[in-house]
């Protein structure tokens, strides 16, 4: 068996099935993620939410799943045909393929990559593509639009988040992911970087588009924005890619300032609990404030978005970057001295 | 052997989407084309062992340069027809311009020297137990942090440059001041009324500063 794991062809197919198992699940908890959007916008609204389907509601992910995959994929004329098709794929590919260095458990990632960091940092800043190829072989102006916002938001976005991200490689002295969560058993970096973990949050749902900075999908100004055209199975996918964003951005945060799979109190009732339901645990928690910040703030208009980016996050972040820096140096606190 | 299979297709795209992004029609699929080229670029540096060039060229280019290169072009309005019109005049310039190119960079080649200590160096194992990152880190921040601050200095000239080029104060424009806005109470703006049945409301205009109020009542 050992020799079989061991043959080039045995590593192939332990790769497959390591990725199926965070697929999958990936997969499960996208539905389960539109499911309990919607259950928590309704308690906030004081409505039912979904509730037809099922015990609760809970077969609803799968009827609307149902429901998308029989519909008629419609490809307006005028479009790009490939690069239309092409964009919702790209959306979603790279929501999943990041997972592929997040650690849910110490050593459980199915790349324990030196350069975790910077591949998931990578890795969202291609996100941005799906949004504008879609934008562009659409040949509508309404998706355009939509395209050209998300562009200039999430680049602007993007630098703060890198910003933020060397803060806690300061911290840290290792751009392993594994590494970022041992590093933090004795205090999660949320609590001495408590501003950047804000602003890593606030960027995050920036880079995810999701309200109070859905602009590019504002439809009060431009229909649905980059996704207007779109319908059926094509759809689908930007909206998985949108929730699997979601996850991972929360995942994201999980691992730089929650502490990934660590209990918070580490001793014994809660070090019972295994790590992955830590992770999960934290990971449900960011989500919760995903949704309860869509019901609760209205929609930024785009000058506020930017200014709000360049001007307050960008000068805060450097400032902070050479604070942490200097504190580190001054207390003797760098890693690897 | 797993390595090998990914070198030859990561290295066949790539030299594909190089000759796709001079011949493709549309200058959007060059772009894109370029972006794929970029990707398996950053795939031959990572099947080399240098993970963090792989990051950065991912990060640098195709996150960032890529993403505004496509922005430009999609804004462009080209007219296709026009731009093929020119092209028998314009090729036997771009030949010359070629082979122009192509000499110098032979000649280049003809007369490159190795380093002579480079044969030796490459010969001595790479240390196992530092990761590309540090090795590359402290190189920069030591040897030639000179050179990698000014090459800085340089980018940071060139970014206010082009801001300072582009920048117009316009004078007209209706931005809000947002010092003011925040600044601004309920108390100034807003008048709770209770309207008198059958009577109605006089407005007071302009309603609702301090002194207005006063003069009302």
């Amino acid at each position: 068996m050992s020799a079989f794991l061991n043959s080039d062809f045995g590593i192939l197919v332990l790769t497959l099935l390591q990725s199926l198992a965070i697929i999958v699940p990936l997969l499960i908890g996208v539905a389960y993620l539109t499911y309990f959007e919607r259950k928590v916008l309704g308690a906030m609204q004081m409505r039912k939410g979904p509730n037809v389907v099922g015990p609760f509601g809970l077969w609803q992910p799968f009827a609307d799943a149902i429901k998308m995959l029989m519909k008629e994929t419609i490809i307006p004329t005028g479009s790009n045909r490939g690069l239309f098709l092409l964009a919702p794929m790209i959306t979603f590919g790279l929501a999943v393929i990041a997972w592929a260095v997040i650690p849910v458990n110490n050593h459980w990632a199915v790349a324990n990559i030196n350069v975790g960091v910077l591949y998931l940092f990578a890795i969202s800043s291609l996100g941005v593509y799906g949004i504008i190829i879609a934008g562009w072989a659409s040949n509508s102006k309404y998706a355009f639009l939509g395209a050209m916002r998300s562009a200039a938001q999430m680049v602007s976005y993007e630098v703060s988040i890198g910003l933020v991200i060397v803060c806690v490689l300061l911290c840290v002295g290792s751009l392993n992911l594994n590494d970022i969560v041992l590093a933090q058993r004795h205090i999660f970096f949320a609590v001495p970087l408590f501003p950047m973990f804000i602003i890593f949050f606030i960027s995050a749902l920036a880079e995810t588009n999701r309200a109070p900075f859905d602009l590019p999908e504002g439809e009060s100004e431009i229909v649905a924005g980059f996704f207007v055209e779109y319908s059926a199975m094509s759809f689908a996918l930007f909206f998985l890619g949108e929730y699997a964003n979601m996850i991972l951005m929360s995942a994201m945060t999980t691992t730089l300032f929650l502490g990934g799979w660590l209990s918070p109190i580490p001793f014994a009732p809660f070090t019972w609990l295994p790590g992955p339901l830590w992770f999960l645990l934290k990971l449900f928690v960011c989500l919760f404030v995903f949704l309860w910040v869509r019901a609760t703030f209205p929609r930024f208009r785009y000058d506020q978005l930017m200014r709000l980016g360049w001007k307050i996050f960008l000068p805060f972040s450097l400032v902070w970057l050479v604070v942490t820096a200097s504190v580190l140096e001054v207390f003797g606190w760098l890693p690897h001295g | 052997m797993i390595a090998s299979i990914i070198f030859y297709i990561a290295s066949g795209i790539l030299l594909l989407s190089a000759a796709m992004v001079v011949t493709s029609r549309n200058p959007v699929h060059s772009v894109l084309f370029l972006i794929l080229a970029f990707i398996n670029a950053a795939v031959l540096f990572l099947l080399a062992g240098a993970e963090f060039l792989a990051m950065v060229l991912a990060i640098v280019y195709i996150g960032a340069v890529a993403v505004l290169f496509l922005f430009v072009v999609m804004m462009l309005d080209v007219n296709f027809a026009a731009l093929r019109e020119g092209y028998q005049r314009y090729a036997p310039v771009g030949a010359l311009v070629g082979f122009v190119l192509f000499a110098e960079l032979a000649l280049v080649v003809m007369n490159f020297v190795i380093a002579p200590g480079a044969a030796v160096l490459r010969l001595s194992p790479a240390p196992g137990d530092v990761t590309n990152t540090v090795a590359l880190g402290e190189l920069i921040y030591t040897r030639y942090i000179l050179l990698f601050q000014l090459s800085g200095m340089v980018l940071l000239v060139a970014m206010i440059g082009a801001i300072v080029l582009t920048h117009r104060d316009r004078k007209k424009s209706l931005r809000p001041d947002v010092a003011r806005q925040q600044a601004r109470q309920v108390a100034d703006t807003l008048t709770m009324v209770r309207a008198e049945f059958g009577a109605g409301v006089k407005l007071v205009s302009p309603p609702a500063t301090p002194q207005a109020e006063e003069i009302s009542q």
